[in-house]
This record gives structure tokens, sequence and C-alpha cells, in this order.
């Protein structure tokens, strides 16, 4: 616990040693504005909710969230401090879990800076604010469950951008599980059961049912059993580094 | 023999390549052991695993008697270790991270500032404490790493070319570092630097395509350089070659070794009178010119010499054995 929280520090502090973190939070912010505004034609329908913006953020991390993992073990690997780290009095677990969370911080952290959002929509209408509460919940769910499976891809490599389309594609999976079109393309020849199993693999058929409002225990669950599953795997793969 | 490192057969194979090939040495309270070897030898690789880095092919390890394998924490706790290339966080100050440092190795607040201000002043990092990593030179960064390993005032030091890429003035202040940290500690260092050796370790293991091909104090590793207590004599050609034949037959001469482009427009030559066994041999030989009434412009005993004795030991003579020992 003690050895986990001294690398969360770290960790979390180095992002703002750069300017690299701010120029991220911007690009998130915008991107979120712009999907939001634009694409999600939040004008035009008259409805006071986040609805255009959480349904834009699985998209929006599928590629936000790989360019933060990339770098979680590869620059670590690359640049020799992985041998630094690994020789510290601490176990392979608080090392993964440390530097996961905060990753995980910092991303929510940018999610968090989009509340100029939700005041927007109190300013303008009368938004269902359980909703949105339980939205934003769901959108750190999923930004971690992100992050999991980019941590434990950038564990593999010492080269970050073949640890963000590696990600990216690996995300991409588990986000189109949920999308009708690949689901119909499944369920015209495989058995119900194989179609529901992979539906409900799917971040977006968890997150969309979050975003209605009911945080649902297996809705956490899921996530919660998801990220536990990629740190594992981050750990195993970091330890069989080792031996080869 | 307090041995606070100790290792046991201890190989690492990386697919085909054995990079280490069945080591087994100790080192002990007030040891510093000089690792030598050339780029490739398996020095690293063996340092790595005794910082638990690397898992081993085969073997054990165990450091103030807990086993690398078995109680990784314990031993981490014990080891104090600079990795190649003195590695850390770019973005880092060297403040930020010797506290970094600290409290992974569970030092509190107080006890944390003291021993930074101690180590700071002992490698003289003073000026750089607040200023990125990245931004600082070579011999520098290399000090932040020294700052590092001994932040914890561990019993085990182990330094992976402690010295490399350091000017002539700061390589002597590591080693005197060094020297002043011995006593209660059981240093295990790497270098390819000879002088090194003579100037700070007092063992010297000599490694060689993954295997310890010589291990001893220095003075008995240059004993075995060939030229060790050698006499070099210069005198006039003419009379160079009985003098030669005479001086072969003296008790203690191995041989004699012609000097060849030694010799001068005044006629003459050098040649060198080579010791058996490294012993002493110039009085023999100056009670034998004194007889003789030899007319030597020149004499004096060679001093040994560590890059001799390390290229015989680790030129490609040795290879086959390593390549046999591959298959098993
Ligand atoms: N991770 C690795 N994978 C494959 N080969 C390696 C690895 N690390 C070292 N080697 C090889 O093992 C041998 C010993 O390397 P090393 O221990 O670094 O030598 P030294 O430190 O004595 O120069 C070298 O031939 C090197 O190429
Ligand atoms: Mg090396």
């Amino acid at each position: 616990m003690k050895g986990t929280l001294s690398i969360f520090k770290r960790e979390f502090g180095s992002y703002f040693a750069t300017p690299v973190a701010y120029v991220f939070i911007l690009v998130f912010l915008m991107l979120a504005g712009f999907f939001t505004f634009q694409l999600g034609s939040f004008w035009d329908r008259s409805e006071a909710d986040l609805r255009p913006f959480f349904n834009f953020l699985p998209w929006l991390y599928l590629f936000l969230i790989p360019a933060i993992s990339m770098r979680l073990w590869a620059e670590e690997r690359k640049s020799g401090t992985i041998e630094l780290l690994m020789t510290l009095p601490i176990t392979m677990n608080q090392a993964v879990l440390g530097k996961f969370f905060a990753a995980w911080a910092f991303a929510s952290l940018c999610l968090a800076l989009t509340f100029p959002l939700w005041i927007t929509v109190s300013y303008l209408g009368d938004p269902d604010h359980g909703v949105i509460l339980a939205s934003y919940v769901g959108g750190i769910l999923m930004g971690g469950g992100f992050l999991a499976i980019g941590s434990c891809i950038s564990a593999i490599t010492k080269n970050q951008v073949i640890a963000f389309v590696i990600s990216v594609v690996v995300c991409l999976m588990f986000i189109l599980f949920g999308v009708s079109p690949v689901l119909g393309m499944f369920s015209s020849w495989a058995p119900e059961v194989v179609v529901d199993t992979l539906a409900s693999f799917s971040f977006l058929t968890h997150f969309e049912s979050i975003t209605k409002g009911v945080v649902d225990a297996r809705d956490i669950l899921f996530f919660g059993s998801l990220i536990a599953f990629f740190m594992f795997a981050n750990a195993l793969i970091l330890d069989h580094k080792k031996a080869v | 023999m307090d041995a606070l490192i100790e290792i046991d057969n201890l190989s690492k194979h990386f697919g085909e390549l054995v990079a280490v090939d069945n080591v087994t040495f100790s080192v002990a309270r007030g040891e510093v052991v000089g690792f030598l070897g050339p780029n490739g030898a398996g020095k690293s690789t063996t340092m790595k695993m005794v910082t638990g880095f690397l898992t081993p092919s085969a073997g054990k390890i165990s450091v103030c008697g807990h086993s690398v394998a078995d109680n990784p924490l314990a031993a981490k706790t014990a080891i104090g270790y600079l990795p190649e290339g003195a590695p850390a966080y770019p973005e880092m100050t060297p403040l930020g991270f010797l506290r970094f440092i600290a409290d992974v190795r569970g030092m509190g607040a107080s006890l944390r500032e003291e021993r930074i201000r101690e180590v700071v002043s002992k490698v003289h990092l003073e000026g750089v404490l607040h200023q990125p990593i990245d931004t600082l030179s070579k011999g520098f960064k290399r000090r932040v790493g020294l700052a590092q390993a001994i932040l914890h005032d561990p019993k085990v030091l182990i330094l992976d070319e402690p010295t490399d890429g350091l000017d002539p003035n700061q390589k002597h202040e590591v080693r005197s570092l060094i020297q002043e940290m011995a006593s209660d500690k059981a240093i295990l260092l790497s270098t390819h630097i000879l002088e090194e050796v003579d100037a700070v370790c007092t063992r010297a293991m000599i490694i060689n395509k993954g295997r310890v091909v010589q291990d001893g104090t220095p003075a008995e590793l240059q004993s075995r350089s060939k030229l060790h207590n050698a006499v070099t004599i210069r005198m006039a050609a003419d009379k160079a070659a009985s003098a030669r034949n005479d001086l072969q037959t003296l008790n203690g001469v191995a041989g004699i070794q012609e000097l060849t482009g030694s010799a001068d427009q005044n006629g003459s030559v050098s040649f060198q009178v080579l010791a058996s066994n490294g012993q002493s041999i110039i009085n023999q030989v100056g009670v034998r010119m004194r007889e003789k009434q030899w007319d030597v412009e020149e004499m004096h005993v060679e001093k040994a010499r560590l890059d001799d004795v390390f290229r015989s030991l680790t030129s490609s003579d040795v290879s086959e054995t390593t390549v046999s020992g591959g298959v098993s």
C-alpha cells in the first residue's frame, strides 16, 4: 500500500513536470467541446442534458486514453528507469497499480475539467443532475477500463507508437462489440448466447446503461473485474520479461 | 567471514546465448570486488540478477542472508544499485528524485532530509539540486545515480561502471567515495578500466564470455603478468648477445625477450629478462652484471601490467570452453 502510494505520487507529479500534460488537457477539452456543440448538435436539441457529450466520450477515449497509457511502461523500458523501479523494495503489483492509478487519476481529472459543460446546461435549462453525475462516474470507470488495457499493452514493447496503435485496435474491439451493426453481423449466424456474451463485453453496453442514470452493480463489477484482469496480466507480462 | 553477497552456480541464457555461465563467488563485508571484463562478458547481466531485475536461468543468489528469489523485498532493501548508464527520471530534479527514492525506501520526512543532505554533499550535487535531470551533464547524472544508490546507507552496494564517462577528477572523487564507504559494506563494481582495480579494489575478478577466469587480489593478478618483475636492460649491441646467453642460465629467469626496434644509432639495444612465476630477479641480475662488468646504460624492473594479464585471459583462446558450456 505504502509502495503503491509512493509510485502514485511520483507518477502523478511527473504528468505536470512538462507542458505535455497541459497540452493534452487542452486538446481533450477542445475535442470534448467540438464533439458536443458541433457534431452533437447541442443547440438544436433544445433539451438540457449532456447526452451529446457522453455519446461521444467512448470515441474520444478511444484515441486519447491510449495516448496516456502508451508511455506507462514503454518509456520506463526505453529510458532504462524500469531497472531502477524493479530493483526498489516494492512488489510488482505495487509498481503496476501505482502507475495505473496515477494515469487513472490524470484521465479522471481531464474528464472532471469538462465541468463547464455541466454548468452551461444547468444555466440553460433544468437537467437531471443525477443522470449527469452517473454519466461522469461511468466515464471514469470506462476510462479506467481503457487505461488498464493500454497499460498492459505498453508493458509488451519499448516503442510507444506501437503501444499506441495496438491499444487503439484492442480498445476499438471492446467498443464495437456493443454497436448494433457489428452485433448484427454475428446474430445472423451465431447462437444468441454468443451474441449476448460479446455484447456483455462491450464498453458501450455498460457505459450506456450507466448514462441512463442507474449505476448498476453489474456495470461496476464489469469495469472492476476488467481492470483487475488487465492489471494482473500487466504484472504477469513484466514478470515474464524478467525471466526471458 | 561475513559474506554479504553469495552467488552459487549462477547462469543466464538469452535464447542460445549463454551470457553468464555457472558463476560462483561471494563478497564479504569490507571487500571491494572489481568485476572486470571486456564488453559483453556478462558483468551487467550478473549484476541485474543479483539486484533482482533479471531472473536467473539457474543458480542461487543470497544477499545479507536473504534469497533474492524467495525474499526479494528483504534483499532489495539491503542493496544499493547503480544500473549501467545511471538511469533516472529525466523530468525530475535531483532533489525530487532523491525524495522519491527515500519515500519508496520508507524513510520518514526528517530522516529523509538528513540523508539527502548527507549524500548530496558526498557526491557534490548542491549546485544542480533544482535542475531537471535531463539537462544535467553526464558526470552529474552519474552522481545522481550514485546518490540514489547510497541514500539508505545499504550494506551491499552494486555499481555498474560507476566512473564511466567521468573526467579524471570526477573519477578520483568517486573512487575516494567508494573507499570511504568500503569498511562496513560489501561492494561489487564493474569496470573495464584496469587502473580502477588498482585504485579501489581489494579483489579483482576477471570475467570473460560469462565465466570467471581469474579471482584474486590485484597483486595476485599482477603477478600473473609475464612481465611481472622482469628486468629491462639497455646496453651496447655487440655485448648484448653474450649477456643474454649468460643471463638466460640464471636461477629464476624464465627467458629473454628482445625488444625489436630498440636499436639506436649509438649501437645500443634493449631486452627484457623475464622472471619465472613473477619472482624478484633484480638481485641476481645485478650481481651477474657487476661480476661481468657489463657496460649497462639503463636497467629497470618492469611494473606489472594489468592490461597484459587482462588481454591474455580474455583473448580468444578461452572461447572454446564457453562454446561447449553453452550446449549443456
Ligand atoms: N536482454 C538481453 N537479451 C539478449 N541478450 C542480452 C540481453 N542482455 C544482455 N545480452 C547479451 O548478454 C551478453 C552479456 O551482456 P552484458 O552482461 O551486458 O555484458 P557486460 O556488462 O559485461 O558488457 C552480451 O552478449 C549481450 O549482448
Ligand atoms: Mg555492462
